[in-house]
């Protein structure tokens, strides 16, 4: 049997997108009171739920404290019922404290923490449904929750999965698009000043393709951080809304 | 960009697990018409005035084709008249399923701006999107996502074009019930017998349709021949719980109710069954992967020797009966089974001929293709007197189990049988030679003419045009990959350059243009035609180093000591300008006139002296010198008719030349493998196994000389001591004989395997570097020093290890279909010399002696023919084969190995479609009790070739 044609002759990717669309971004802040901050975030059929903690004191051992910055604690899950086969170990496996690594390391890069020396900022993201590009909208519903705890960032991150087929770039993977061979890339941006946050990358792909890749993928990343923009001024609207009634 | 809000989302799930995916619906798919003003496309591909003259629709019209009508009428659909085709992608999806071949070949119409074909994405327009409803199959669904698009397009065309006629979607469906319901729609529905039948203009494209199974019952009794198939998902079944075996179904070539199926990974089973009898033949064909039953062992039987060819118009009836013409045989016997299902056919177009029906107004005829492992083919045709004697080409269309034969369909006449252009297309057409005229994607990338070498080219590269360089060619060679040159330099070293053709300077990785060229993988030399690799203004104008033009090079320069022996090599891009292009003999001459003392002769004089120190050294390192018999037909200028053979001469400049062409060849070798250790194209030549040499040894040992075989080196010392007193022609067999020992030489990638000796030419490593401009693995090879010099750029496929060896695979297969195309065009010319010459009286050598027959080698022609003892009549005469010998022992007289024999020569061409050559023997007399036995029939071997071999390496 032929596998999947990932991009038609016409241009058209298997969901109906073309090369440089994105999945419909939905998202909601401040869902969950009892948190500082929260955020719920679809992208596509990828459902992601993140809640932060903090800046408050540090719990646990003293002495991973840093007397200059606060120090950021991630944690990635995925719900039982996330995949087509439940999944038996939602989290802690190798896997998981990758992603939870990766997390840690771009809000490291994006949230000011140098402001809140020797406390802790605490950041739970859990994948309700996995379908594609799992670490890039963890990263974007969590730049929301961020948000919603009011706690500073230099800029939004907005991240996104990159993939290469037949010398086109696509962006916003889904998880066909993944499975189906393709080397995908995932890049966190900070768009007003092109920072790049993290990148990562686990296929081969040849050196000449790279910087179309990440032109894509930059290009992708600033269309993702539109549409969050676009969230937190509605949200704000709507908060402010609130408090004058 | 963001667009996601204009989408409606909706989500599909299927399978056993449960897969949710996302589906995006767009109002932003147009329609790709010419007369619509709605739509904002940029460049619609059907036609405003889409006319084409029908007795049914007299208005313009875009046709739809439903996934049946697409698989199975391709042929149809591909002639030019049949254009503004609107492919849906329901249908696009479904053929890519079902059938590559096919799926390919859409894609190239639709490609094809002459057709006008175009996709419309129907599954993501907002409009034509439609859901599997409950209980609805997805066949039942995808008919009616079909049928929701041609409405939406009858809707949207209407009332675009206000002046003349209103543009119509026809809708070609050969279910009925799609029909009906399509028609209950008010949609313009035809089958597509019924509207291709309504070409006035085309009466011939009738003669092109596949025969649709509803047609298949009256073109047959209802009598059932053949077991049913097993469907597909019991074959699995079967497979895997072992009760059934898959394998590859190869018919016999000489008995047309026997065949082997090769079993896939059998573990230590069999890997080889045997099916006798055309029950448990079932309907498989030549290739097809098909699913066997093993039979009782009780039923087993032993492979059949006996010839029979399939004759005569069997009627469907009496298949039964033709079982009875195999005989029972005592010999081993092996795993006998039957087959039960069809797992994948492997159908192409066959060429062949057509037995016109005894009956006058018959429409159905018999085809007999021209390879013997393929069934005899039934085909309706209303012209079969205008195609009787011509050669012609038929797709399959199916077997049903009451039919005696498969039923297809004419395809195109390809001319008139034993015509020299005709057997010419067979012939690449049975081989699987491309040969189509380069298409408009593949030209477009030619370099614009008139072309001119730039200032920013020659910055880049080398300006070698002071050297005096020439080329040394076989006469007539247009082709010029390769040019040499050679100078003293101050210190008394010589300075030797090999000049290659920069043929991946024109062709880019990755265009049409690249693709094609990988796709041929070599450029075919036939008698008397050449099929290009690349098209014909590189071949034979821009790469090729003819003489006083600047062109560009690939240089590989070494310094030599007087001992030939290199103190340096690089390699570098060039610009030469050969100051002469010459030929073998013209250069001998040069070198053996000592009254010329010019510079390209002391140039050649140089490298001759060298190259025989280099040949002495690889001979002396184990190189093998083998011998092969090349004829060359002198062919008639003006009727290409060949009136003179004779055997290919080397000269010693033939040996110059190839030998720096080995040089570097292995010195480029080297280079790319030490800087790309996983992706260097290489060539490779493993050592034969030692029972290969049985019958060296055999036939050696006949005439009292020992051949030893333990290594290449004590081979290639025993060949030059091998002599006998008063033969002098015994070491030429001999060679000729261990030629045949010998495995072919492959590319292989180097990540892909540990084992790179070439064994002939007793190099640990070697490539093909010199002859880009026909062969394809010289430019990948090109291209990889190239980068390794930091001359040009890498791209992905290129360090693709997986990539390269699927390549090198293709590379495989073409060298090996070119050689057998070239042999066969040798044999067809063969008998054309033949023809004009009636009966030949010619002496002969017995090459291999056999159970039944002798294979004599004419050496004046280069011909091998066979002579068989048995006869189809009663009257054989008395045979005694010794295998130790091996002799045959024909009444009084022995044959062995290397016996001087008489025979006299003529065409038979009683047979069109397979002439041969009938050699019969004149002395020894054999006495037989009738004389008229005893001429005994010669056929080619294996597609009739003689030897014409190529040296394998
Ligand atoms: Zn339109």
């Amino acid at each position: 049997m032929a596998g999947l044609e990932l991009l038609s002759d016409q241009g058209y990717r298997i969901d109906g997108r073309k090369a440089t669309e994105l999945r419909k971004i939905q998202a909601r802040m401040g869902v969950f009171a009892q948190a500082d901050g929260s955020a719920y975030l679809e992208q596509g059929n990828t459902k992601v739920l993140a809640v932060v903690y903090g800046p408050h004191e540090m719990r646990g051992s003293r002495s991973r404290a840093r007397h200059d910055r606060a120090v950021i604690n991630c944690q990635y899950s995925m719900a039982t019922f996330s995949t087509a086969e439940r999944k038996r170990r939602p989290h802690g496996d190798r896997k998981s404290t990758e992603m939870s690594l990766h997390l840690k390391q771009t809000f490291e890069a994006a949230v000011m923490t140098q402001l809140f020396p020797r406390s802790q900022i605490d950041i739970y993201v859990k994948i309700l449904q996995s379908d594609g590009g799992n670490y890039s909208v963890c990263v974007n519903a969590a730049t929301l929750a961020v948000i919603d705890a009011g706690i500073p960032m230099r800029d939004y991150v907005c991240a996104c999965t990159v993939g290469f087929v037949d010398e086109t770039p696509l962006a916003d993977l889904c998880y066909a698009e993944e499975g189906g061979g393709v080397s995908s890339l995932g890049l966190a941006l900070l768009p007003r000043s092109s920072q790049i946050a993290l990148v990562q990358m686990d296929a081969r792909l040849h050196q000449d393709n790279l910087d179309a890749l990440m032109e894509a993928a930059m290009t992708a990343c600033k269309g993702v951080s539109k549409v969050l923009d676009e969230v937190v001024r509605q949200h704000l609207q709507e908060a402010s809304m609130l408090a004058r009634d | 960009m963001l667009k996601s809000k204009t989408f409606v989302k909706k989500t599909r799930s299927g399978g056993v697990m449960k897969v949710v995916r996302e589906h995006y619906l767009r109002d932003d798919i147009w329609c790709g018409s010419e007369s619509c003003t709605e739509c904002k496309q940029e460049s619609p591909v059907l036609q405003k005035d889409a006319c084409i003259e029908s007795n049914l629709c007299s208005y313009p019209h875009y046709l739809i084709p439903d996934t049946n009508v697409v698989l199975h009428q391709v042929d149809v659909l591909e002639e030019a008249v049949i254009r503004n085709v609107i492919i849906l992608q329901t249908v696009l999806q479904e053929v890519r399923h079902r059938s590559a071949p096919v799926y390919k070949r859409v894609k190239d119409m639709i490609q094809d701006k002459e057709k006008h074909f175009y996709t419309f994405t129907n599954e993501h327009h907002r409009e034509t999107f439609i859901e599997r409803e409950p209980g609805e199959s997805a066949n039942d669904r995808n008919d009616r996502a079909i049928r929701v698009a041609a409405k939406w397009y009858s809707e949207h065309l209407k009332g675009h074009q206000p002046d003349g006629d209103e543009l119509r979607v026809v809708l070609l469906t050969n279910d009925l019930g799609n029909r009906e319901k399509a028609k209950e729609n008010n949609l313009l529905v035809f089958k597509c017998e019924e509207y291709i039948k309504s070409l006035i203009a085309n009466p011939e494209l009738v003669d092109r349709l596949a025969l649709s199974s509803d047609d298949q019952n009256d073109i047959t009794s209802n009598k059932v021949l053949f077991a049913e198939h097993l469907p597909l998902s019991v074959i699995q079944t079967g497979i895997k719980n072992g009760s059934l075996l898959q394998g590859t179904f190869r018919a016999s070539r000489d008995n047309y109710l026997e065949a082997t199926v090769f079993v896939h990974g059998g573990g230590e089973d069999a890997t080889e069954v045997l099916i006798q009898g055309l029950q448990n033949l079932n309907r498989a064909v030549h290739q097809d992967v098909v699913a066997v039953q093993l039979l009782p062992q009780s039923q087993w039987v032993a492979p059949s020797s006996v010839i029979l060819q399939d004759e005569g118009e069997a009627k469907d009836e009496n298949a039964n009966e033709e079982e009875d013409k195999l005989q029972p045989f005592t010999a081993a016997q092996k795993p006998t089974g039957k087959v039960v299902g069809i797992i994948k056919r492997n159908w192409r177009p066959f060429c062949g001929m057509l037995n016109v029906s005894q009956i006058k107004e018959s429409t159905r005829h018999l085809f007999t293709p021209a390879e013997r492992r393929i069934p005899r083919i039934r085909i309706e045709t209303r012209q079969a007197s205008a195609l009787a004697g011509q050669r012609i080409m038929v797709a399959i269309d199916g077997w049903p189990k009451h039919s005696r034969y498969p039923n297809g369909h004419f395809v195109r006449s390809l001319g008139k049988a034993g015509e020299k252009d005709t057997e010419q297309e067979v012939l690449l057409l049975e081989h699987d030679v491309p040969h189509q005229p380069f298409s408009q994607a593949v030209l477009s990338f030619l370099p614009k003419m008139p072309w001119a070498i730039t200032p920013e080219d020659l910055e880049k590269r080398e300006d070698l045009r002071h050297l005096t360089v020439c080329s040394v060619d076989p006469p007539g060679c247009t082709d010029i990959d390769d040019a040499l040159h050679c100078r003293e330099l101050e210190d008394g070293t010589l300075e030797v350059g090999v000049h290659i053709a920069d043929v991946s300077h024109f062709i880019r990785p990755g265009n049409a243009l690249d693709s094609e060229a990988a796709n041929r993988g070599t450029t075919v030399y036939l008698c008397g035609r050449r099929i290009d690799m690349v098209p014909e203004l590189l071949s034979s104008n821009l790469c090729s180093l003819r003489s006083n033009v600047d062109r560009f090079a690939f240089s590989c320069i070494w310094e030599l000591n007087q001992k030939s022996e290199i103190l340096k090599t690089r390699f570098t891009k060039s610009v030469i300008n050969s100051k002469a292009s010459l030929t073998y003999a013209e250069a001998q001459m040069r070198i053996d006139d000592s009254t010329k003392n010019d510079n390209i002769t002391k140039s050649l004089r140089g490298l001759n002296k060298l190259a025989k120190i280099l040949k002495k050294r690889r001979i002396e390192n184990g190189a093998l010198t083998l011998s092969s018999l090349e004829v060359r037909f002198h062919i008639d200028s003006e009727t290409h008719d060949p009136i003179d053979l004779q055997a290919k001469e080397l000269l010693e400049t033939n040996s110059m030349v190839e030998e720096f062409m080995l040089l570097a060849n292995i010195s480029v070798a080297q280079k790319i493998y030490d800087e790309f250790p996983d992706c260097a194209m290489l060539r490779k030549h493993p050592a034969p196994p030692p029972s290969n040499y049985d019958i060296l040894h055999k036939a050696s040992k006949s005439q009292n000389v020992e051949i030893h075989t333990d290594s290449a080196k004590a081979l290639a010392y025993s060949l030059d001591k091998a002599s006998v007193e008063g033969f002098l022609y015994f070491n030429t067999l001999l060679r000729i004989l261990a030629t045949r020992c010998m495995m072919q030489a492959v590319y292989f990638c180097s990540g892909m395997d540990s084992d790179f000796h070439h064994y002939g030419l007793a190099s640990p490593i070697y490539t093909h570097f010199t002859s880009p401009i026909r062969r394809y693995a010289d430019i990948i090879v090109h291209r990889l020093l190239a980068v390794a010099i930091g001359a040009d750029t890498t791209y992905p496929d290129l360090m693709d290890k997986h990539k390269q060896s699927a390549l090198s695979n293709n590379l495989n297969y073409r060298h090996k279909m070119a050689q057998y195309a070239q042999r066969a065009s040798v044999a067809f010319h063969t008998q054309l010399f033949f023809k004009s010459r009636g009966i030949l009286n010619e002496e002969g050598f017995v090459l291999f002696v056999r159970k039944n027959a002798i294979i004599i080698l004419i050496p004046r022609f280069g011909l091998e023919g066979t002579v068989f003892f048995d006869t189809k009549d009663k009257s054989a005469p008395n045979l005694v084969f010794d295998e130790a010998g091996p002799t045959l022992k024909v009444e009084q007289h022995t044959f062995c190995i290397f016996d001087k024999v008489k025979v006299t020569i003529r065409l038979d061409d009683t047979n069109i479609q397979h002439q041969k050559i009938r050699m019969a023997l004149v002395d020894p007399v054999v006495r037989i009790h009738s004389r008229t036995s005893a001429a005994s029939s010669c056929a080619l071997l294996k597609n009739g070739n003689n030897v014409f071999i190529h040296l394998p390496f």
